[in-house]
């Protein structure tokens, strides 16, 4: 049983093959590492599974269905969400409002349709609780840290109980201590089954969350094995190339 | 042990006053307050109702715009043309009725003219993505050349046979109130209801603060510019209507500048121009303390060519203050 199952997926972009023939699988509640030099095609991997680009050739499977993404929102119908490196946060407005950014609560009187503050707040703040956050839902997210921003980003993913999460750089800009806290809000979504993908490029943070680890050179899939049974130093030198394969 | 219901009820603000105290909007109501009682003592005209009914009608008209300003401000845009909207619509119903079609006919025909003049803005702005300054510098020449065109630059003041119902809804009273007021205060309400309790309200407020996260999030953010836009100019449009009535005759120079006076009174009144900051009562209250300042110098004997200064002090104030709250929060 595999959440999450790529076959030969290739994306050429005119002359340029930015994936050849990437064959990957994902299981549920699974963490998934994926590394790579800049160039590598961890983004173009990514936007594919997202459903930004459609791949030249291969297939995508999710729970064993076939899946054919022509935007954002069919994947995210489909049940994957994904986090985004800025994050998409709007500073100016509260924690639940950004969490249910898009797809507010309503309800109705008469033919009139009205915000739902007081669901956005419940269940926002049940979400929050989920992560074992300490964000308010009636705060701005101007005045929030670095980790609490995460934890909103992470919260509106988990809005409609997703099957996979891509998260693109979520450790990139923020301190060690909100690494911490960023990890172990992964932990909780693997906790509840969802896979997530997690793109990095620091080492510590895919082997501390990771189950397994991915490695793109050049448009290939270099490597797909446990974290346990690897370490940093031949996952750089997958990376590099000074490691032909693992 | 906090639960989970403490969470959802922290407010970030502690009691009403701090509340209170913590809006722009407080601070320039209170100084237009200050201004009104400081003129009531050093004058014997400023009270009288003759001058606070010219006072009211005057600052409706701004105050109507500026709520339209104020939505594109927070959406993060601008609205130049606005001057310029305001003597299309009225050179648009002036001729109509001058032609013999009745006050309601011509009214909502000038409407559909301004709303039309903002959906040309909004899609230049949304679709084709050019800067909203310059497509609306460009509309603010074009809009008024449409109006002389149309009018044939000459005065209007003969308006059919609806003649005295246009003029009655311009610049007659209901309860010693001057019809704009009615106008601005229904504006004012349903804006106030709309921006906080509905979907197209949140989603301003989300493209002014992050439009790429609106866009990213699944927002419909091309088609919701071309409706503010549209807002925008239909607050112009309904101000031109307003004004044709109460002036009693249409000239081409109509709503000129008056696009500074409006932009000022949002910004005083607490937009962001930087978008994702705005509210109905700061534009209200921005235009109101405009007007306050403006009436108080032709009271006070002080030559007219004051005003620019004073407001232009105000504006510059009132950004000021915004940046010092900004530096405290942070």
């Amino acid at each position: 049983m595999s959440r999450l199952k790529l076959t030969n997926i290739s994306k050429s972009f005119g002359a340029i093959e930015a994936l050849k023939g990437v064959s990957l699988e994902v299981a549920p509640g699974e963490v998934v590492g994926l590394m790579g030099d800049n160039g590598a095609g961890k983004s173009t991997l990514v936007k594919i599974i997202a459903g930004n680009f459609r791949p030249t050739t291969g297939e995508i499977r999710l729970d064993d269905k076939d899946m054919h993404f022509t935007k954002p929102l069919d994947a995210q119908l489909g049940g994957i969400e994904v986090v985004y490196q800025d994050l998409a946060l709007c500073d100016n407005m509260t924690a639940a409002s950004n969490v249910y950014l898009g797809r507010e609560a309503t309800k109705s009187f008469g033919p009139v349709r009205y915000i739902d503050y007081a669901t956005m707040n419940q269940r926002s703040g049940e979400l929050f609780q989920q992560l074992k956050s300490e964000t308010r839902p009636r705060d701005l997210v101007r005045r929030m840290s670095g980790g609490q921003r995460q934890a909103v980003a992470i919260a509106r993913t988990l809005l409609s109980e997703p099957k996979l999460v891509l998260m693109d750089e979520p450790t990139a800009a923020i301190s060690v201590r909100q690494v911490a806290e960023v990890l172990d809000l992964i932990r909780r979504l693997r906790d509840q089954g969802i896979s997530v993908i997690l793109i990095s490029h620091r080492m510590p943070d895919v082997f501390g969350v990771a189950d397994k680890i991915s490695v793109l050179r050049r448009g290939q899939l270099v490597a797909n094995k446990e974290a346990s049974k690897s370490s940093p130093e031949e996952v750089t030198g997958l990376i590099t190339g000074a490691i032909e394969a693992a | 042990m906090t639960t989970l219901e403490d969470v959802i009820g922290h407010s970030q603000h502690k009691g009403w006053l701090s509340r209170l105290m913590g809006h722009q909007v407080f601070w320039v109501f209170m100084a237009a307050l200050l201004a009104c009682i400081a003129l009531t003592l050093m004058t014997d005209t400023f009270a009288s109702e003759r001058n606070l009914f010219n006072v009211a009608r005057n600052f409706a008209f701004v105050a109507i715009i500026a709520i339209g300003m104020m939505v594109v401000i927070a959406s993060g845009g601008i609205d130049l043309s606005v001057g310029s909207v305001v003597v299309l619509s009225a050179m648009t119903i002036s001729v109509l009725m001058a032609d013999g079609y009745g006050f309601w006919f011509s009214a909502i025909v000038a409407l559909c003219v301004a709303m039309l003049v903002g959906a040309i803005n909004g899609v230049l702005i949304a679709y084709a993505g050019m800067p909203a300054f310059v497509v609306t510098l460009g509309m603010l020449s074009a809009a008024r050349s449409a109006a002389m065109v149309l009018s044939n630059n000459k005065m209007i003041w003969e308006f059919g046979p609806d003649h005295d119902l246009l003029l009655w809804i311009g610049g007659g009273s209901t309860l010693g109130l001057p019809h704009p007021l009615y106008a601005l205060g229904i504006l004012g309400l349903i804006m106030s209801l709309i921006l906080r309790w509905t979907r197209w309200g949140q989603h301003l407020f989300a493209i002014g603060g992050n439009e790429s996260a609106a866009t990213l999030t699944g927002i419909a953010v091309k088609r919701q510019k071309v409706t503010i836009y549209m807002f925008s100019a239909f607050t112009a449009g309904i101000a031109g209507v307003l004004m044709a009535g109460w002036l009693g005759s249409v000239t081409t120079n109509l709503g000129q500048a008056m696009e500074l006076t409006v932009i000022a009174a949002a910004v005083i009144g607490g937009a962001n121009l930087a978008g994702g900051e705005g509210t109905v009562a700061g534009a209200i209250v921005g235009a109101l303390l405009i007007e306050v300042i403006r009436n108080s110098l032709i009271l006070l004997g002080i030559s007219t060519f004051w005003q620019g200064m004073f407001i232009g002090t105000f504006i510059i104030i009132a950004v000021a203050f915004d940046r010092f709250r900004n530096m405290q929060a942070t």
